[in-house]
């Protein structure tokens, strides 16, 4: 590609979300503050921030599944969403097939078998109840079943929370080669750093407002990640890309 | 009683009530037949003293307590069960205050002494009609338990398929009160049900037995209240325990 081809190339990315001074609010008290920032079509961005710091937040309010001040607008309606392993009832629900929990999607049954496939989950687990899956296949199970009818966006939630690490690495992996196969935009919740050097684009920090926007390799500097974690953080960039 | 018109209408209300039930098992709201049932008792109380359709008197009181509950549950996001148990003891006192003696038994256990062809009719079209809506909202208000988030995002207006599923609850213990009363309206939703999630591995099996295993309790009620001459109300009641005992021995036994 000549450099001319490439400035065009660049130019052409379509914007999937624009947030312009988000503000979200509950009982009075700010989660959220002014935050403004955008999201190319296949980008991967890492929302990192320590507990509280409004991340589910952000990501509910983007959804418009709670109330906010400010715009958020979205180029696509074809988005999937992964909320948090703990807000899943997983308990407590009536006998009901992992066949039957992707029914819900009306996809076919060759559309399942493909993503069960692709995701690496036996076909017979098909059969198996909702509530019998493993912590580790059930976050196989709920990737496929975020991605069954190809959307054009991912908002994933802290995708390896209660997995051991050779699981996460999994997860992330399979996340990275869905993202370069579909060119997936995806917006990922997450406290592991090690995730923002390997797999993201951009990082969005905050903590309640935004603390840092970029690319990671340039804005997570060991003070701006004391200025997010506070002090006594150490963390070392892998060079191994 | 007239045997056939009980048995066809028991057995649509008891297999519309199951099929239900099953959805409100899922949703834990399961008693909530109970405190709705007992709040129907005033308007089968004024039906029974002027003389019109106990369902039509039961139905009016219970929209009028679902319509508050709903709009307390949208506004407090208290649980509904919680809300329910709030209104339904009104229901009951207010009905003991007018309600005279010997009608208190038709109210509280059921009445299917004197069926009309058209009442039939009525009920196997308000079955049906239940049946259908509640297919047709089944899996999504299973997976708003799953995940409201999730359910949100995938397209599902909440707030409505709440309010459908609440007017079906209303229908189906409207129907109930005729045969079972508004005291033992809970058991015509939850032991079908609970039955039902025994013996069933799928969502399917589970909604189906719920249909199948109401409608089988109510027509070995029927049956048993004409050969011993007990009340309906309480043989289908009755009925329902026995088939679920069974279930317990069955689950045993896999």
């Amino acid at each position: 590609m000549s450099r001319c081809e490439g400035v065009w190339a660049l130019r052409m990315v379509k914007t999937m979300l624009k947030v312009d001074n988000l503000n979200v609010a509950f009982n009075g008290f700010d989660v959220i503050t002014d935050l403004s920032f955008e999201v190319k079509e296949g980008e991967v961005l890492v929302i990192l921030g320590p507990n509280g710091a409004g991340k589910t937040t952000l990501l509910r309010a983007l959804l418009g599944l709670i109330p906010y001040r400010g715009n958020v607008v979205w180029a696509t309606e074809d988005i999937s969403y992964l909320p948090p392993q703990e807000l899943w009832e997983r308990r407590g629900l009536p006998p009901l097939s992992i066949e039957e929990f992707f029914r819900f999607k009306a996809v076919s049954m060759e559309r399942i078998l493909n993503i069960f496939q692709r995701v690496g989950l036996d076909p017979s687990l098909l059969k198996r109840g909702y509530g019998a899956l493993s912590t580790g296949q059930f976050q196989r199970m709920i990737i496929g079943w975020a991605l069954v009818d190809d959307p054009s966006v991912l908002l994933f939630d802290e995708p390896t929370s209660g997995i051991d690490i050779g699981g996460q690495e999994t997860i992330y992996s399979l996340l990275h080669s869905f993202w370069k196969e579909r060119n997936l935009t995806i917006l990922l919740v997450t406290h592991d750093l090690n995730v923002v050097w390997e797999h993201a684009e951009t990082v969005l920090c905050m903590n309640r407002e935004k603390l840092c926007y970029g690319n990671p390799h340039k804005v997570l500097t060991p003070e701006e990640l004391e200025k997010i974690y506070g002090a006594g953080i150490k963390h070392y960039e892998h060079t191994h890309r | 009683m007239d045997f056939l018109p009980a048995l066809i209408m028991s057995a649509f209300i008891g297999g519309v009530a199951g099929y239900l039930g099953s959805l409100m098992l899922s949703k834990r709201m399961a008693l909530v037949g109970g405190p709705l049932g007992h709040l129907s008792l005033p308007g089968i109380a004024l039906a029974l003293i002027y003389g019109f359709d106990v369902s039509l008197g039961a139905f009016l009181f219970i929209v009028v307590g679902i319509i508050f509950i709903w709009l307390v549950e949208v506004r407090t996001k208290l649980p509904m069960e919680a809300i329910t148990a709030l209104v339904f003891a009104s229901g009951v006192a207010t009905s003991f205050v007018f309600l005279p003696e010997d009608k208190t038994v038709p109210a509280l256990i059921g009445d299917i002494s004197q069926i009309t062809p058209d009442i039939v009719v009525m009920v196997i079209v308000l079955s049906s009609a239940i049946f259908f809506v509640t297919k047709r909202i089944y899996s999504k208000m299973i997976l708003v338990s799953i995940s409201e988030d999730l359910a949100r995002v995938e397209g599902i207006d909440t707030k409505k398929f709440n309010f459908i599923y609440l007017a079906c609850i209303a229908l189906v213990i409207s129907l109930g009160v005729r045969i079972v009363g508004g005291l033992m309206t809970a058991a015509i939703v939850a032991i079908p049900a609970c039955t039902s999630k025994n013996l069933s591995k799928t969502l399917t099996q589970y909604a189906y037995g719920g249909l199948v295993l109401g409608s089988l309790g109510c027509i070995l009620g029927i049956a048993a209240a004409e050969v011993t001459g007990v009340s309906a109300g309480s043989a289908i009641i009755m009925a329902n325990t026995a088939i679920f005992l069974v279930s317990l021995v069955l689950k045993r036994a896999t």
